[in-house]
């Protein structure tokens, strides 16, 4: 028999641990499920063992959930909706349905990346990725890292790359120094973020901080060699055996796509308690407007409140989330990319790492439709996650597909999805 | 950390402490993970199981993503 919860949570970082929590302690039968070894998503990653090390917030949110009483499912991942209010969940070797009555999908973010030459080399990773990967294990004493895109994350990783041995030679984010004096001054209305803030700028104060600047081309045989930075007037060299670059984050709205959750702008539309366009689905964190830890915490709690029925609750924290919003608005002003890259493709610079399509053959199609059609851009196993949030910079396409399954899935798992239309 | 863990990526023997993910592995390796549709050499990049660009073999199982796996002892990676 399918399994059966009040509340089923799709992603365990932040956002969708406090909505579990929250909806878990308030008695309801919950089941939270995250598609990596372990919860915490990317930002509490490898600190979800609540008697081990990590930030505070993280050991608290870890031991409340532990204590809540529900259930967690690490290693599936959520890949299609099989029938109205259930999800179909795939890991390693094992297929499995879980029915809901309400549904808080807490998917977050990943990187935005844009293509320039030499970016598919093995060495050349996000920025995000970097430090994914070194909260992984990835051990990077003498290696020679540049940092580089866009977002209040490079210094965080810079910062990373650096207590953990590597030599940054040097952080370049492509916003120019003015945008970001404006952003600065509003941080001081939040007082943590200033000494977060701070904080990476001390660890990172070794290696050089440079605005305005962006890399536009990396080179080596069969590993990165060297990178060529350009500030718009002049360009140079600098050899490194790591580039970890990212620009800013873009939600992952695939999962609220699927299940027919409006979308605006790029950004889910929720109400006051997070609801979405459709009833029983709630959509909190980066999802909603990619905002950070905090906010994430706040509209996972708000979620929680709301699916326990208890309104009250979930508006008087919504005070403090106005505050949030406007620092995720403040965010996205910053950090706006700048128009020059859009030439960073050169005609023969892949787009689409799946399935190897140039920007030259994107070029000769008029929209996402057709260049899907005509050249395979996107029909890889990344489905477009990495190339369509490229594109959409680019080329100036929007890409809002719902199309199952939102993950490559297992001959298994096609074989069950088959059974359940035969029945 | 406790004791490291051994496996092997392509036949060679390395050691990671305990907890460390299949791609974080192969990176440490200097190793290619996957050989695109062109033949460009890829390696591990977006560190959270969005872009399949760490896909590799593990324990006889073609097409893993290694970034969200965890190595354990004995095991076999091959990559491309």
């Amino acid at each position: 028999m399918t399994p059966n919860f009040d509340v089923v949570v799709a992603g365990a970082g932040p956002g969708g641990i406090a909505a579990a929590t929250v909806a878990a302690e308030a008695g309801l039968r919950v089941c939270l499920v995250d598609d990596n070894p372990a919860a915490g998503g990317q930002i509490w990653r490898g600190q979800a063992d609540s008697a081990g090390a990590g930030s505070r917030d993280a050991r608290k949110w870890m031991q409340r959930l532990n204590a809540s009483g529900c259930t967690v499912w690490t290693g599936l991942r959520v890949v299609s909706e099989p029938a109205a209010q259930m999800l179909r969940l795939e890991g390693q070797d094992t297929v499995r349905d879980v029915a809901f009555g309400r549904l808080i999908v807490a998917t977050g973010a990943r990187e935005r990346f844009l293509s320039f030459p030499g970016w598919t080399l093995p060495g050349v990773m996000g920025a995000g990725a970097a430090q994914a990967f070194l909260k992984a294990g990835f051990e990077v004493s003498g290696r020679r890292a540049v940092v580089s895109g866009s977002g209040p994350l490079l210094l965080a990783v810079a910062a990373g790359l650096r207590s953990k041995g590597a030599r940054v030679a040097g952080i370049f984010e492509q916003a120019p120094a003015a945008q970001l004096a404006q952003f600065a001054r509003t941080l001081a209305r939040h007082p943590g973020k200033l000494l977060e803030g701070v904080q990476y700028q001390w660890q990172a104060r070794f290696a050089p901080y440079r605005t305005g600047c962006w890399v536009v081309k990396a080179e080596g045989g069969e590993q990165l060699e060297r990178v060529t930075v350009s500030n718009g007037r002049r360009q140079w060299r600098i050899d490194c055996d790591l580039l970890a670059c990212g620009y800013n984050l873009v939600p992952n709205l695939e999962l609220p796509l699927l299940l027919g959750c409006r979308v605006e702008q790029g950004l889910v539309h929720v109400d006051e308690g997070q609801q979405s366009s459709r009833a029983d689905v709630l959509c909190v964190g980066e999802l909603t407007g990619v905002g950070g830890l905090e906010k994430a915490l706040l509209e996972g709690e708000i979620a929680g409140w709301t699916v326990a029925g208890d309104r009250a609750r979930a508006a008087a924290l919504r005070v403090s989330l106005r505050r949030q919003n406007g620092f995720a608005q403040g965010l996205a002003q910053a950090f706006a990319l700048r128009p020059e890259l859009r030439s960073l493709p050169a005609a023969e610079t892949l787009v689409c790492r799946c399935e190897d399509v140039s920007y030259g053959a994107l070029c000769q199609q008029d929209s996402w439709r057709a260049a899907k059609l005509q050249t395979r851009v996107g029909m890889g196993a990344c489905q477009g996650r990495v190339c369509g949030s490229a594109a959409a910079f680019l080329l100036g396409w929007e890409k809002h597909e719902k199309r199952p399954p939102v993950f490559p899935t297992t001959v298994a798992g096609m074989a069950a999805e088959i059974a359940e239309i035969e029945k | 950390m406790g004791e490291p863990i051994s496996l092997t990526i392509n036949g060679q023997p390395l050691q990671v402490k305990k907890g460390t993910s299949v791609a974080a592995a192969i990176l440490m390796a200097r190793a290619a993970s996957r050989i695109s549709p062109s033949g460009e050499l890829r390696g591990p990049f977006c560190g959270m199981g969005i872009c399949m660009e760490c896909r590799a073999t593990v324990n006889g199982m073609a097409q893993q993503p290694t970034c969200q796996m965890i190595c354990e002892p004995g095991m076999e990676v091959v990559t491309a």
